[in-house]
């Protein structure tokens, strides 16, 4: 009796600590947050139409980024085809605006929707799958998509190998800012609100789930979890998440065609969401920063070997920050012992920054 | 008829035997590390234009394909030693991502040394080896894969260097025990892989022709064919190799025309391993709770 009431109590100052290292930190994040969205949001007033394009491509990316991280990083279903859900995404938004009269900003929530339901179902048969055997059925689809695109019979909606061009729009009536500003704080919105929704369903109850599932899914179902509905849903999320990305690309480019969406946009998102931080929500704008800026640097570098110098910065990023930028970042603030002053003892794992991450413990 | 059928099914074996090739070399690795070797191919590649450019420098063919396989073994070891090994304590995801990068960094090389123009590459079969099914080239990569394969199974099987190899790759801690030099071991595995996969791009470039990409699907249809075999099961990858070309030949002539056999071929591969996940020849992994 003693001893369950002190066990008791124990638990009960175990999460007063908790929560108070929580509220530590909480103010300082937040406040970080905002002025992060603040400085996101005074970019269209401050660059050159030519970078303003490519941030708006960051924040996209970011958001197509965060999809994949829920999937792979805390859920542990490895997937190198999310390609083809930015693609059906892109195609949804392209083809509703070509043949029918929905507004343009309504097809985002559509795609999302759309591929929300390709996912979930793409998820049931992966459930058998793990690994590498994964890793090869998401290949096919990154494979399958462009194919499927240009295939002769889908050619009345998908336009074939030629495309489909989206038409542009204004800002509404009333609003001061030119199209491209508009697209921007549009982009930079919706991701506000996708990261938002990250953090909160990672934070409950399905977020614990999610990464109970990862770290041992034996132990996660006889804990009551249903493992199937988590797995599926999960990977639903996520394509949502890259749908979504993908129709507001769609906008941006006002263009798409087969061979955007090929194997390489889908392994461009893995070595993205790794060199960021896998299972780190931040590490998707990382990544994003990485994809988007990188490459063009590596072409200023030499024009010859543009891909070499890029796959340089791979292995060199991979080295340095084996966990990912977001995962380096939270070693050096505890490394200066920024936490340490808001509470003594081991800092709480949630959530859970770029951590060290194993598909599968090696069996000896 | 069935003379057309025959000539499918023949030609899809000859384009497997580049597959299990391709998907050998991705297991002997994956058995001793635990990781796919997503640049295998571009290795591969280049070996294959060290063998061009020594043809074109004069040598006879087989010279060549002896130099190049020299070339692969020896740089198959220098990647291994030189930037993998520094990242086996790292997650296996950022391991992926290295992969990726030698693949860019190799794809890349070879374009900027060997131009991204297509060539051609010479065939050492005499042309009256083909037959009505067959044409030369075909039936002689059959026979250098088989003899291969054939080669590598006495190595493993009979020689006390085979014998380390396999130890090494399936108990490495026992084995450093009795004194194998695991790391080394590590190392000659990735050099035979390499001389392997080079094999596979040496036979397949008369037929894709040589260019910096050829080998993207390649790669591919080998990292099918392993997972289709199992991908703990060498001899299991050489088989679904072969399954996989057939398969894909008989759907691009069948089923659904060129224009989708790649996605066709992948899906089946795909339904097969949903119901048997381990592959057709691996064994399931079991994990002790």
């Amino acid at each position: 009796m003693e001893g369950t009431v002190q066990r008791a109590v124990e638990s009960e100052s175990a999460r007063l600590a908790h929560a108070a290292g929580r509220a530590a930190r909480q103010p300082l994040s937040a406040v970080a947050v905002v002025l992060l969205l603040i400085a996101a949001a005074l970019i269209p007033f401050v660059v050159s139409s030519f970078y303003l394009l490519q941030f708006t491509m960051v924040v996209i990316t970011s958001i197509a980024l965060l999809g994949l991280n829920l999937l792979t990083g805390y859920n542990g279903q490895i997937s190198l085809g999310h390609g083809a859900f930015y693609a059906i995404g892109a195609y949804t938004t392209a083809i509703l605006l070509e043949q029918t009269a929905v507004p343009y900003w309504a097809t985002i929530p559509i795609a999302g929707g759309i591929c929300l339901v390709v996912g979930f179902l793409f998820g049931l048969p992966a459930l058998r799958l793990e690994g590498h055997y994964l890793a090869l059925s998401t290949f096919t689809l990154a494979v399958a998509t462009p194919q499927l695109l240009k295939f002769h019979a889908l050619e009345p909606w998908t336009g074939g190998v030629q495309g489909i061009y989206v038409s542009t729009f204004a800002a509404p009536p009333g609003v001061p800012l030119a199209w491209d500003q508009w697209l921007y704080l549009l982009s930079l919105s919706a991701a506000a609100v996708m990261f938002l929704l990250a953090c909160n369903l990672l934070r409950g109850s399905t977020g614990l789930a999610i990464t109970a599932i990862r770290d041992n899914p034996i132990a996660a179902v006889s804990m009551g979890i249903n493992l199937p509905l988590y797995k599926s849903a999960t990977f639903g999320i996520s394509a949502m998440y890259t749908g979504i990305a993908g129709a507001l690309a769609a906008l941006v480019t006002q263009f798409v065609a087969p061979d955007s969406y090929s194997i390489f946009l889908s392994l461009g998102f893995l070595v993205g969401s790794v060199i960021g931080g896998v299972t780190s929500i931040s590490g998707a704008i990382f990544g994003a920063l990485f994809i988007q800026f990188v490459p063009n640097f590596a072409d200023q570098i030499s024009k010859a070997v543009t891909w070499a110098v890029y796959g340089s910065f791979i292995i060199g990023f991979a080295a340095l920050a084996p966990t990912g930028i977001a995962g380096f970042l939270t070693t050096i603030v505890r490394r200066l012992g920024l936490y340490s002053k808001a509470h003594q003892g081991p800092v709480p794992p949630l959530p859970r920054l770029g951590s060290g991450f194993e598909l599968r413990k090696r069996s000896k | 008829m069935m003379d057309a059928f025959l000539h499918q099914f023949l030609s899809g074996l000859a384009n497997g035997s580049i597959y299990a090739s391709i998907g050998l070399a991705l297991v002997m690795i994956f058995q001793s590390t635990h990781h796919i070797n997503f640049a295998q191919g571009e290795q591969a590649m280049f070996s294959a234009y060290v063998a061009l450019t020594l043809i074109k420098a004069g040598f006879p063919y087989w010279a060549a394909f002896v130099l190049a396989l020299g070339f692969a073994f020896v740089s198959g070891m220098a990647i291994e030693r030189l930037i993998i090994r520094r990242f086996n304590r790292a997650p296996v995801l950022t391991v992926v991502i290295v992969f990726l990068g030698l693949l860019f960094i190799i794809n890349s090389l070879a374009g900027w040394l060997f131009t991204y123009n297509v060539q051609t590459f010479p065939s050492p079969f005499p042309p009256g080896l083909g037959n009505r099914f067959l044409a030369a080239h075909e039936i002689g990569m059959i026979a250098v894969t088989l003899i291969m394969l054939l080669l590598i199974f006495l190595f493993f099987r009979y020689t006390s260097l085979g014998l380390m190899m396999r130890a090494a790759a399936y108990n490495p801690d026992a084995s450093r025990l009795v004194g194998i030099r695991v790391s080394h071991m590590l190392a000659l595995g990735w050099g035979v892989a390499g001389a392997i996969g080079a094999v596979a791009a040496i036979m397949a470039a008369p037929i894709v022709y040589m260019e910096p990409n050829m080998m993207g699907g390649v790669l591919l249809y080998g990292f099918a064919a392993a997972l289709l075999g199992g991908i703990n099961n060498p001899w299991g990858a050489a088989v679904g190799g072969f399954l996989v070309g057939v398969i894909e030949n008989l759907a691009g002539a069948y089923v659904v025309g060129t224009e989708l056999k790649l996605s066709v071929a992948l899906i089946i591969i795909v339904v097969v391993l949903v119901t048997s996940p381990a592959g057709l020849f691996g064994r399931p992994i079991v994990t002790r709770v």
